[in-house]
Formats: structure tokens, C-alpha cells, sequence
């Protein structure tokens, strides 16, 4: 028997397969397709202050090997996330952990105070990347004294585990991790979706009504495996890696690169049973390489 | 109603003119219920365009021989390769999904199509005969060679052609068929061209007829996780694929 068990800090994992926030819905969306206590742990839609009604039709292109989106951060606000939608799924038999967005900082704040009485939510993701809101969102994440600015507000209301959601538009990933983590983030997540465009040439219109969105898929899976292990040579907190992973050897490679734990995102909506065939898939590796604790291949690229 | 991931079987592929083909797949397991109007997901393997599923409309189910039929268009890379699969071929598939066209009783229906829009018509034309309906469906295309299928239209009740060119049935689109002024209708269920859509639930409003319509939105998970393929309607932004794909029109801004 594998150990296949990782630790976010004081956060315990079954194992280190997470899903993304906004591929995931709440959780309900699977439950035909998996068993959801399979997971280490599941990341809820991103949730705000108030109510979204996210950008306007079409908010989605596919491109080679991955997709566009522009949801914009769709969802009807925090309060109807505590009253109709936490009762529904807190008895899930994994961690769920809810993703916070916001346009300012107080809308930040209000929201992590009002989720952090939730007894069965463990921890939130802060959302400091979002690519597909006009204020706020990427905006923090891009900017080491906005990104210290809102970890350090939140970090005042929040006394769970706070991980903090990175973005991959910007010049040093590694100077935003290190502000996050000096103002108290306990993990950092990465990466969120690179900012992108399709066109179609025969209408010379852009594809998405936003003309801009975020990438995701095996498309940007390079990308994310590079800034997952240049964070994680710069940083001592545990690192949540994401972009691109489709099966179990991509979830290998990032936790080779630094991740304690990985999320898988787009792949939900193209086999809905892939988190669980990855957790399967990463203990037959481990059986394969004679690996008795997953812990063991955290970070342990082998670099001549 | 479960949603299932499962690998399906290809029967067989039948042309039915230069863009469109039906698609009959086999389950390995029982088919749980379908109803009219829901859709399946199939995922296209070996193509380097198509990253995401294909939604497709379910065109007729047979519980006899456990096999659902699939009408497809050739637009892109994924549907082309769809056309290239054979016999004994496997179809990955997730459904059912969607809601489903209201089933009245005692009524006289109409169901209007047009291009791959009338995938799910057939379906339909089955459910509404069984419920007791008097069901007309009419069709339109392009030219003869497009008027496919009507055999398969007319076990359920009358079938009408309307063709842009005048080679078969009456000159021009559904929506000036002559039959729309000759008969009243009690339900109106549409599924096509949005244009077509339109003047189908223009024509429902003004007789004051319920009308019904099918959407046909870029999706990603066709499972309600994504929230790409929203529809703006009177309640704000509806998933087409878990709220739909079937509208009443006075729920939708048109």
C-alpha cells in the first residue's frame, strides 16, 4: 500500500489530486460521473461579494489543444453561496475549498469573513488572476504591492488556510510568490489561465465577446511546469500546481517540478471521470518506481 | 436522470446527401430513458483541431436494438472525422443530457426544421404520436437532394417541404409555407437556423400559439461545470446545456 496522502500545511490531503476552480461547478455537477471522497479535494466556482451575471454570449473558443474562456466570473455572490448552495454539498468526504474573487479589496475581505465561518470549508483560494473581469481580479495578481495589499487585508479576516491563486501574466511569477507568502498566504496555486484571443477570419470578428480570455488546456501546460518549478525554488510554502493536466503522468511531472498537490481543470469537461483515473493512474506509478510515499517525488526533478 | 460516460458501438453510417449523415451507435448496456429533445457529447480521438466533445442532438432512439442514431452535419474537422468512422468503430459518449420538448396530448402539433436543426424532430414526431397528437412536420431545404428521410417523418403523421430553389414541395422557407395560414396549431416546436427559429416564434406570437425552441450554443462540458453556452433570458443567463436546449420562447429576449 502507497501513501498517496500530502499536507498543504495543517491542510490534510487523501491524496493530491484537487479540481479547478470554474471547470467543477460545485461539485454536484460530477456526482454521476465520480465518486467525489476519491479527491483530496474539490475547488467550488469563484465566488464574490455579490451577484455576476459574467460576460455576454459566446465566452468560450476552442483553439489547438486547449480553450478560451471568458465566464467572467459568473455566480450569485456569497451570501446565496452560504445559504443555498454550502448546506447542499458541505457533507461531501473530501475537502472543499471555495475560490474568492473580487473587484476591491473590502469585496475580498467580506467575502473570506463570511466563509470562514463555514465549518466544513477548510480553506479558500484567493483568486488574484482572473483574466475575464474588467476591475479588480488579474489586476491584483500582477502588481507585487496590490497582490501583498490583498492577501495581507484577507489574512486579517481569515484564519484557515489561505492559498493564494497566481497568475501567469506577468513578468516574475516568483517576486508575486514571495509577496503573497511574506504577507501570510499558507500555498500558493498556479497557474491561472494566460491571457488569449482567437479571431475568425472570414467575419474578422474575434471569437469571444470579451475579444480576450483566458487559455487553458495541454496548450499551456509547458508554461505552468516551468513557473511551477521556478516557484518553487523561491518560496518555503507548499505550491498547488495546474495547467494542462490531462492523465496522470502530467499530474507526475508537476509534482515533480515542486507541487505538493495538482488541480485538474479543463480536463473535467472533456472525460468527467479524469480525477479519479489520475488518482488510479498516479499509484501505479508509484508502484511502477517503487515510490512508497508520494512525498518522497515532491520536487525531486533530477537535473544533471 | 443519471448522467453516463460509455463507449458505444458504430453500426452503421448512412449518407444522406453531400454534408449530412445518421450516425447509429450501439450501447453496451441497456439505454436509460431519453427524451426528446436531449443530446449527447461524443468525443472525436486522432484530431489535432478538436480538443472539446461534439454536442449532437439525438435523433431517434431504439430501444429494440439498444442503439441511438445521431444526425450529423459536416462543418468542421470533428464532425469530418465523424463521417470517417466505421462499422464496428467505438464512440465515447456522455448523455443524456438537456431538458427536454414539453409532450401535450390531444393536440395539433407542428414541428418545424431546418438544415442538421432537424435532428431531433424525428424523435419528437414519435413522442407526440404516441401521446396522441396530430403531428405535421415540416422541413426546409435547400433543393430536393437535401429533402431526406421523409419516409421516416410520415410514420408519425403528415410531412411538409419547403425548398429555397422550388424543386420539391413549395418555393421558399418554412415560415411561408401555406399550411401555417390553412391549419391552426396548438404547439409550435422548432429547431434550425436561428433566422428560422425567429420567424417561427414570430409566427407562434402572433397566432398566440406555445412555441417551443431548441439552442444550439458552443459548449464545453455540456454538464452545467463550465458556464459557457449561457443563454440570456427574462431569469438572466440560463446554461443551454443543463436549462436547455429547449426554450419556451417567452422565456428567452428575443
Amino acid at each position: 500500500m502507497v501513501n498517496l496522502g500530502v499536507k498543504l500545511k495543517d491542510l490534510s490531503l487523501k491524496n493530491p489530486v484537487m479540481t479547478a476552480s470554474g471547470t467543477f461547478g460545485f461539485g454536484e455537477e460530477f456526482e454521476d460521473f465520480i465518486d467525489l471522497s476519491n479527491l483530496g479535494g474539490i475547488l467550488v466556482k469563484g465566488t464574490t461579494r455579490h451577484h455576476r451575471e459574467g460576460n455576454p454570449y459566446p465566452r468560450m473558443a476552442e483553439t489547438p489543444s486547449g480553450m478560451l474562456n471568458a465566464v467572467g466570473l459568473q455566480n450569485k455572490g456569497v451570501e446565496n453561496f452560504c445559504k443555498e448552495i454550502y448546506p447542499r454539498i458541505k457533507h461531501y468526504d473530501t475537502n472543499i475549498l471555495v475560490n474568492v474573487s473580487g473587484s476591491v479589496i473590502e469585496d475580498y475581505v467580506e467575502t473570506a469573513a463570511m466563509i470562514n465561518e463555514l465549518e466544513y470549508i477548510p480553506a479558500i483560494e484567493l483568486n488574484i488572476s482572473c483574466p475575464n473581469v474588467k476591475e479588480g481580479g488579474m489586476a491584483f495578481g500582477t502588481s507585487c504591492t496590490s497582490a501583498a495589499s490583498v492577501v495581507k487585508a484577507v489574512r486579517e479576516v481569515y484564519n484557515k488556510h489561505l492559498m493564494v491563486k497566481l497568475s501567469p501574466n506577468v513578468t516574475d511569477i516568483t517576486e508575486i510568490a514571495k509577496a503573497v507568502e511574506a504577507e501570510g498566504a499558507d500555498s500558493v496555486s498556479l497557474i491561472n489561465t494566460l491571457l488569449g484571443m482567437a479571431i475568425d477570419a472570414e467575419t474578422r470578428k474575434p471569437l469571444l465577446s470579451t475579444v480576450t480570455g483566458g487559455l487553458s488546456g495541454p496548450a499551456v501546460k509547458p508554461v505552468a511546469l516551468r513557473m511551477v518549478w521556478q516557484v518553487f525554488n523561491a518560496v518555503n510554502i507548499p505550491i498547488v500546481g495546474l495547467g494542462g493536466i490531462m492523465n496522470a503522468k502530467d499530474a507526475i511531472e508537476f509534482i515533480l517540478a515542486g507541487a505538493t498537490a495538482i488541480q485538474i481543470g479543463t480536463a473535467n469537461f472533456i472525460d468527467p471521470q479524469v480525477t479519479e483515473k489520475v488518482v488510479v493512474g498516479i499509484e501505479d506509478y508509484m508502484k511502477r518506481h517503487n515510490v512508497q510515499d508520494i512525498n518522497d517525488l515532491i520536487g525531486t526533478l533530477q537535473i544533471q | 436522470m443519471k448522467k453516463l460516460v460509455q463507449d458505444f458501438e458504430v453500426l452503421q453510417r448512412k449518407e444522406l446527401n453531400d454534408e449530412h449523415f445518421v450516425l447509429d451507435v450501439k450501447a453496451l448496456e441497456p439505454l436509460p430513458e431519453i427524451r426528446p429533445g436531449q443530446f449527447v457529447n461524443v468525443l472525436v480521438k486522432d484530431s489535432n483541431t478538436t480538443f472539446l466533445r461534439r454536442p449532437l442532438s439525438i435523433h431517434f432512439v431504439d430501444y429494440e436494438h439498444n442503439t441511438i442514431s445521431l444526425y450529423i452535419k459536416k462543418i468542421g474537422d470533428g464532425t469530418k472525422k465523424l463521417g470517417n468512422l466505421k462499422e464496428g468503430d467505438s464512440l465515447n459518449i456522455v448523455y443524456p443530457l438537456g431538458n427536454q420538448y414539453s409532450i401535450p396530448n390531444n393536440a395539433n402539433t407542428l414541428l418545424v426544421g431546418g438544415g442538421c436543426g432537424v435532428a431531433p424532430l424525428l424523435y419528437l414526431a414519435k413522442h407526440l404520436k404516441e401521446a396522441g397528437n396530430n403531428v405535421t412536420t415540416l422541413l426546409g431545404v435547400r433543393s430536393e437532394k437535401d429533402a431526406v428521410e421523409l419516409d421516416a417523418y410520415k410514420e408519425y403523421g403528415n410531412i411538409l417541404v419547403t425548398t429555397e430553389d422550388g424543386s420539391f414541395g413549395e418555393k421558399g422557407y418554412p415560415t411561408q409555407h401555406s399550411v401555417l395560414e390553412k391549419e391552426k396549431f396548438d404547439y409550435v416546436f422548432t429547431c434550425g437556423p436561428e433566422p428560422m427559429m425567429k420567424a417561427v416564434a414570430a409566427y407562434s406570437v402572433q397566432k398566440n400559439i406555445p412555441c417551443e425552441v431548441s439552442l444550439e450554443n458552443t459548449m464545453a462540458c455540456g454538464f452545467g461545470a463550465c458556464l459557457c453556452c449561457i443563454t440570456e433570458t427574462t431569469e438572466g443567463n440560463k446554461c443551454t446545456c443543463t436549462e436547455g436546449p429547449v426554450f419556451n420562447i417567452n422565456d428567452l429576449k428575443w
